[in-house]
Order: C-alpha cells, then structure tokens, then sequence
C-alpha cells in the first residue's frame, strides 16, 4: 500500500453581504444590536408575512460572481431548503438550488516561483441567514437579529491540494471582497463564515477518497489548522486499514482538534422546492452589464499595473494591493511627487509600522496624500533626515499638520550653513585627537563616528553628508 | 325585513338617503349573532364593540366577517388551529388596511377549516359551522364561517380564501355570491398562507354588486407581495352590466359527468339557457387535463403546506408543549409534542402527504409530475379563452352534505372540489353565484370562470344572470 498520500479540499464560504436592510425586508442590517431590536414579522417569519428580494442583493451577489470571473445566471430563482431548528423560524430557508445567480468562476492563488494556480469556483448562491442561539444553563435564548442577513455561498470545486493552498485562497477571496467593499469579511464576527471539506487518496488515485466537513472555525489560521489536523487523522485511520465515516465534524479552537457532529445517515433531507412566495425574474442583460463595468480594478490587475506602471518590485507592489485604500493613497502621492519607489517604500515602511502601532488604518488617519508626499520630498531635498522624517509623520497623524509646517515649529531643520556646521566640526576636532590622528593615518572609517558626534551635538539636526565632507576637509586639507 | 338581511350596497344607499346609521346596522348584526350563532357557529371570535364611524359619503362602514386566516392587527388569528391559539397578530394583513381605510367594521373572525384544510368547516378546532339553510348539513369549507355568516345575516358581507375552492364551494352550499379572484389580484400578505401559488383572499356576498364593490377595496398591487400582480385595477362596479350579447361562454364536457347531480345540473342548465336568452353564446368545449387537477391539486398543496406549517414548532408562539418524559432530545420531544398536540388529523394528514412528495427521491415522480400536470392544466384553459369569454360549470357536484357524512372518508371529501380546483391551479378568476334550489331546499351554485384579469367577464355574465332571474 503506498504511503504517499494526496490531500483534496474544498471551501464553502458564507459571506454575508452588507447591504443596508436584510434580504427580504426592510429591517437594518447590522452586528452587535441588542438582541430582537432589528427584526419584524416578515424576518420573524410570523404567519402570513411574505419575502419581497432586496434589489441590492441581487446586484452585490451578480457582483462578486463578475469579480470571480464566473458566469451569471440571469434567471433568477429562490428555492426553500426545509428543516427544523429555533434559529430558522420559517423552518425553512430561502435560498438558491438549481439556479445559482453565479457559477464556473475562477480564482488564482499565488504559488511558488511567482507561479499562479487555478482554483475554480463552482458555484455562488444568494441565500439568508439564520438567526444566533445561546445555550445558558436554564435554556436557550433566541436572538433573531441575524435573520435575514443576506448571505452569499461561494463554493468551490475540489480544487485545493494542501492546507496553505485553502488559506491562499481565502486570502485572496477575501481581498478581492474586500475590493468590491460588499462585506466586512470578518470571520470573528461571523461575516465570512467557512466550511472545509477534505479527503485524502493515494497520489495515482484518480477517485475522491471519503470526505469530512469541518465547520466552526473563526480564523484562517484555525482553518489551516483544522485541516491539518484532518489531514494526520485520516491518514491514521487509512494507516491503520480502517475507514474514513463520512461525516461533519466540529473545530475546537481550545483543544486544537476535530469532533464529530453528525455523520451522513443523520444528515437531513432538504426538501428543496422553488419558493412559491418569490416568483422567478429574469435580469436584463444591460442591469448586468451595468454591474460589470461599475467593477472596481481587482487586485491582480492592479499588482500588474503597479509592477509596470510603477516600476515596483513585486513585493513592493503586493503589500500596497493588500489595501486598497493604501493603493489608492500610493497612487495619489505619485502624482503629487513622482518617486513611486521612494514612496512605497514610506507607505509600506513607517507609515504601515504607525497604522499597526496605532491599531488604525488609513481611512481613519488624518492624513492626506499631500503631506505624506511634501514630507518625502523634505527628506529627499535634505531638509530633514530619514530619522527625523519619521519622527514628522508621527506628529503629522497626531495633529494632521503639514510637513513644513511641523519641521518649522519644531526646528527640525537640518543645519545646514557652512559656517556654523564647520564651528561645530572644529570642537568637535578638538575633543577627540585621537579619532582625527587615526583619520590621518588612513582610517577613514572612524569618520563615521566623528559624524555620530558631530550629530550628537547637533540634536540630530545636522546633514550627515555634508558634515562628512566638512570633517574630511577640516582634517585631511589641514 | 331586518336591516341585516339588506346587501351592502342597499346599506350605503339608505346611509346616502340618512335613512340608516351605522349603529343600528351593527346593531341588527349583533343581534342576529345573538339570535342565530349558538346553531349556525359562524364565528370562530366575534369581536367587541369599538367606537363606530359615521357615515360620511365616502366611506364604506359596513360590518364584514373576516376569517380566521388573516391578520387582524391585535387579534387573536388562529386559523381555527389549536397550535395557533393565543397568536395576536402583531400586524394588519394588506386588506384588512385596506378595509380598515374604508372604513370597515369588523364582526369577527369566521370559522373554518383547520389551515383551510377542508370542504365542510368540520375540522375547525372550535367545532363545525352549521349551514342556516339546514342545521344539519355543512355550510362547505373552508371558508364555511364567513358563508354562513353572510347567508344567516351574522354579517353584511365576509372575507374568505380559497386554494381549491373554499371561497366557491361553500358561497354554493349556503347560497351566496363567492370570488377567487385572479391569482396576483389582491394581496396575500397577512393571510396565513396554506398553499402559497394557489391562496387567494376574496368576497363572499349576498350578491354579485357587492362582490363588486368589495373588490374595489381590497383589491390592487402590492409591493409587499411579490407575487401580487402590477395591472392596473378597475373600477369593478362599471362591469355591472346586464349584457352578455354576443359574450361566448364554453360548457366543458368534462365537467357534466357521472357523478354530478342531477338536480345540481338541471339548475345550471337552466341559467344557462336563461343567459342564452340574453344573448350570450354558448359552445362545448374540451379541458381534458381537468380530470387530473384533485390528483395534481393535492400533490401541488400538500407540498407547499407541508412547508408552509413548518414555521408552527411551538418556539415563538401559539402552543408550545413539552412530554412529560424525556424521549429524543428535549428539542425535538418539543417539536413533536407541540404538532402532535397542535394539529388536528386533516393538517397531520397534508402534511405527511405534502412532505412525502417532496422528499428525496420522490420529488420527480410526485411534485415535479405535479407541476407539469399543473401546466397542461392551465395550457387547456389558455386554449379555451382563445374560443370563449367565459367558462360555465357546476361549482360542487352536489349539494350541502351531512355533518360528519364525509369526514372518514377523505377521498370523498377532496372530490367536492373537482369543479373548483382547476382555476387555482390555472390562476384564472372564478365566481359562484346562487342558481336555484334542489327539492329539499339546499342551494345550488353555478360557477363562472374567465381569463386572467377578467373578473370583470364574471361580473358582466353573473350580474346580467342575477338581474333577469
């Protein structure tokens, strides 16, 4: 029996769209309310409410179906996936079933050596979510504000070969969401919820081996980790000649391993139907067109255009795509101040270490493109250093003042006369014979720490360059 | 003649003459209730008294009977459902504010079928609503209560649903005017669905003017419905026309058959020759698929009931219980506890017949078929209205039963809608109006089916009918 075995995953995510009402009413769509504050009969699911489609719904799912390359069904139908549970309170949920708005989608994940891999998406379906229980020792409490939350399910094909290949495709999943700004994609908060299945088979087996769902995982990391855990737990079971169950299981995050929850017999019969209360539609095909060209630049794209436009090295250019705002911002500097390298280099250096420090982000950060690029240019034409530099964006996110403006109120200026540095160089001489005899005798690199004293003195305010060059000559012409 | 057995139309009349005041029409009402509801049990709750509108030339404060399937805000609507018992609607079905708007004053709710789920008013959880015509037959369901009301003058005029008949069936049986009007017409939002693609709400009158006039308000889009239809709504009282020269009207041969009454079909005989005397033409037709639309009906509603009663798990509200024993788990002892308790047998039976049919491996062979039956259904009317206006038949085959003849005997009872279910199934509008009388007093309906949004076809040919009999 072969020993080497190949790892096959699958993703289902659930993104919940935020759109401004629910899916099928017109109660608020938001997170952390007080519990049963934004609901009403048609979200409770009362007798004799109906669901009406919000129309902004429709077009984020077309959306994300576009930026996902796939193929968008213009008939659009809602069908109901029948069960019982008190967070379901129709005791059935709307979804999509034979007619998903989109499908055949495509999303590449960065391999080794720059290489990209293909990772196909099956199929994205419109649905709503159900409402959050809390299990207390007395009962459970309901709290139906979740209700209606618009979800889309964005499934993949078994497409993935290990655990970081899911976790590249969730990255790259939720930045390109995040580009098209329709979900908050925050797994803690459960905006961007997944599943995982996974199998193992012999590398030359052509046939699945027996899956497992895993669900309950909060992080990326926790679903990297959960399939790890999978990965070793079926290979032992296969090791050791028995059989995989398939089955769902659970993620505990505190003991960091996989439990069982209900296996396949227990699974539940749907019994999906097209919901009769939504009569189907057809989209027209301009409403979609519309939609595609209301797309913004994706991610790729934008890393190819930075990489050329910019003349950026690859790493340079991902971190600034990784944000899009932090792209936007790069962008609007370069044509202020058309140094793209030097400016990538601010933003994914002090300026990125200030936002994580300050547990901020840009949007929230005073700052505009126009200071950051006249700070640069300071630098740059050597009114102030680098370090001092960073010490001005620092004051500059703290008041929202210019760079000029701060430099000046602070003296910081370099000095930078001839006169007064070389005053400062001669005593500098003066204290340390032994330094400059050392200079005299060819030791040009205790320069430097007559520079670091010359620097010193001056609280840092000094040109570096130009006070080598001073010493050099005060020294050397002598 | 009491106030109470006046039409609403003749009511307005005499308020526009200052002949009449709101207050001695409820009144009568009132008393007739308190005359005649310990036999006819027409109401599942009457309602007290609220302050009462006057008359003022525009509205229409007219008492109405209302079934128990539709929402009145802050009553309690049960759908004559032990599992519903205790539910006040926290919110107004759409036309219970459009009739609230118009001025309505509401009696109370009527009694029907448990869920609508019936043709005699026998599986109400309140007991079974007496015809006023003969205590001891039915008054037809499921929307027997509001007929009644309105035959025994408990009410001017009642709001009743109809998914295979019930608004038609019983209008016949207690010898009133009953609408289903076209699917998509009024709106179904606040009435507790049975079977989504078929419920529609409609009038039940004392004749076809006020069938008119109570279209008027309760009809129209509405955009918390989705599948309530953007058409522009008439004017239905300017149909009210007594000419039906040169309308052409089929005759289905499908719908004369064994099985029908002779004195049923002698009666619609003659109101057909009566029409033909006015001038209208009439033709044989053929709606072969017609003699599927039972099978295919409670293939189609089950279905959608069985879902549609999932939401009744004794979590939110109405009965909730719990065995005395732990069995499964204590949710799921809750669940089958709470539907054990909560339904009656007819319910439990649809919704063992619907979920079967949707189950898996099952759903081809008996929901898909379904529809696809549904549809030949509905291309067999498409292809008669190329040829006629108008459609007439029987509305039941016979006349009011006995209480508790057919309640064993399931197959039987589903085969009093045999006339009716095919409108449902094809959306069209359908009317029933009183044709006559059998021997022994029991009336007898006559229905009238059109096009899509033709209601104003059915009230032409059946107020021209009411006008020369």
């Amino acid at each position: 029996m072969s020993m080497d075995f190949e790892t096959v995953i699958g993703l289902e995510v659930h993104l919940q769209l935020k759109t401004a009402t629910k899916i099928f009413c017109a109660c608020a769509n938001q997170f952390g309310e007080q519990p049963n504050s934004l609901t009403c009969p048609v979200c409770l699911g009362l007798p004799g409410t109906l669901p009406v489609l919000n129309k902004k719904v429709l077009e984020y799912g077309i959306k994300v179906g576009l930026a996902l390359g796939c193929e968008i069904n213009p008939y659009i139908k809602f069908d109901r996936k029948n069960y019982y549970y008190p967070d379901l309170p129709k005791a059935y949920q709307i979804s999509q079933y034979d007619f998903p708005v989109a499908k055949n989608g495509l999303v590449m994940i960065p391999m080794e050596k720059g290489e990209l891999k293909k990772i196909r998406v099956n199929r994205a379906h419109l649905e709503e979510d159900a409402g959050k229980l809390t299990h207390e020792a007395d009962g459970t409490l309901v709290d139906y504000n979740r209700t209606g939350t618009p979800l889309l399910e964005i499934v993949t094909e078994a497409d993935m070969r290990s655990p970081q290949e899911a976790y590249d495709y969730l990255q790259v999943l939720k930045l390109t969401l995040q580009y098209l700004n329709v979900s908050d994609c925050d797994m803690e908060k459960g905006s961007l919820r997944c599943d995982a299945n996974v199998s193992i088979r012999p590398r030359e087996e052509t046939k699945l081996g027996t899956k497992s769902e895993i669900k309950n995982m909060n992080s990326f990391k926790a679903v990297k980790a959960a399939l790890e855990y999978e990965v070793i737990r079926h290979t032992q079971v296969i090791l050791s000649g028995e059989k995989i169950v398939q089955e769902t299981r659970l993620w505990d995050d505190n003991k960091q391993m996989t439990l069982s929850m209900r296996s396949k017999e227990e699974a539940h019969d749907y019994r999906y139907f097209p919901d009769p209360d939504l009569v189907p539609f057809v989209v027209k095909a301009d409403k979609i067109k519309e939609i595609r060209q209301s797309l913004p630049e994706l991610p790729y794209a934008k890393l190819e255009r930075f990489k050329n436009q910019y003349n950026l090295n690859g790493y340079d250019a991902f971190i600034l795509v990784l944000d899009q705002t932090i792209a936007q911002f790069f962008e609007e500097c370069v044509a202020l101040y058309p140094e793209a390298k030097k400016i990538a280099n601010w933003l994914n250096g002090p300026l990125l270490r200030e936002i994580s420090d300050r547990k901020s982000s840009l949007a929230e950060l005073k700052l505009v493109p126009a200071s950051l690029a006249g700070l640069i240019k300071m630098v740059e034409d050597g009114v102030v250093s680098n370090l001092v530099g960073k010490d001005v964006l620092k004051i500059m996110l703290d008041t929202g003042k210019s760079a000029e403006q701060i430099i000046q109120e602070n003296g910081l200026a370099q000095v930078s006369d001839q006169e007064s540095l070389t005053r400062i160089v001669d005593e500098i001489i003066k204290e340390n014979p032994k330094a400059v005899g050392e200079i005299k005798s060819g030791k040009e690199n205790v320069l430097g720490f007559l520079v670091g004293q010359t620097m010193k003195k001056t609280q840092g305010k000094a040109n570096p360059k130009m006070i080598g060059e001073i010493i050099k000559r005060r020294i050397l012409d002598a | 003649m009491k106030i109470a057995q006046l039409t609403a139309h003749e009511i307005l009349d005499q308020y526009a003459a200052q002949q009449l005041k709101v207050v001695d029409v409820v009144g009568s009402v009132l008393e007739q209730i308190s005359q005649s509801e310990k036999d006819i049990h027409a109401y599942a709750q009457v309602f007290s008294g609220d302050k009462l509108p006057a008359f003022n030339g525009k509205n229409i404060p007219i008492p109405i009977a209302i079934k128990d399937n539709i929402c009145i805000k802050d009553t309690e609507t049960t759908c004559c459902s032990k599992i519903l018992k205790n539910f006040i609607a926290p919110y107004d079905a759409t036309v219970i504010g459009k009739l609230k708007q118009s001025g309505a004053i509401f009696v109370g709710h009527a009694n029907m079928d448990e869920f609508a789920f019936g043709s005699s008013t026998e599986t109400s959880c309140y007991g079974p609503t007496r015809n006023p015509w003969d205590l001891s037959r039915v008054p037809g369901g499921s929307s027997g209560g509001s007929a009644a009301a309105v035959a025994g003058n408990e009410a001017i005029w009642a709001l009743g649903s109809d998914t295979g008949g019930s608004i038609r069936q019983p209008a016949a049986y207690c010898g009133v005017v009953g609408l289903k009007p076209t699917y998509g017409r009024v709106s179904r939002f606040g009435l507790i669905a049975f079977a989504s693609s078929l419920d529609q709400i409609g009038p039940i009158t004392k004749d076809v003017t006020d069938s008119a006039l109570l279209m008027n308000i309760i009809s129209g889009y509405d955009p918390k419905d989705s599948t309530s239809a953007n058409v522009p709504n008439p004017d239905y009282t300017k149909a009210l026309v007594k000419n039906v020269k040169g309308l052409k009207i089929g005759l289905p041969k499908e719908y004369f058959i064994e099985g029908l009454d002779a004195e049923v079909k002698t009666k619609v005989m003659d109101a057909v020759l009566l029409l033909k005397s006015c001038g209208a033409e009439f033709k044989e037709i053929s709606l072969p698929h017609s003699k599927f639309a039972i099978a295919c009906y409670y293939i189609v509603a089950t279905a959608e009931a069985s879902s549609n009663l999932g939401r009744f798990d004794g979590v939110q509200y109405g009965l909730r219980a719990q065995p005395s024993q732990v069995r499964k788990t204590n949710l799921v002892d809750m669940y089958e506890e709470t539907r054990d308790q909560g339904f009656g047998n007819e319910a439990k039976r649809r919704i063992m017949l619907g979920t079967y049919s949707l189950s898996s491996g099952y759903y081809d062979a008996y929901y898909l078929k379904g529809l696809k039956v549904r549809t030949m259904i509905k291309m067999d009317f498409d292809r008669a209205f190329e040829e006629v206006d108008a459609i007439i038949t029987p509305t039941a085959p016979t006349t009011a039963f006995k209480l508790g003849e057919k309640m064993n005997d399931p197959i039987s009872m589903y085969l009093n809608d045999i006339f009716t279910t095919p409108a449902n199934l094809s959306g069209i509008p359908a009317i029933s109006i009183p044709c006559g009388f059998s021997k022994n007093r029991l009336p007898i309906g006559l229905q009238i089916m059109a096009k899509p949004f033709a209601e104003e076809t059915l009230f032409r040919i059946g107020y021209t009918y009411e006008q020369n009999r």
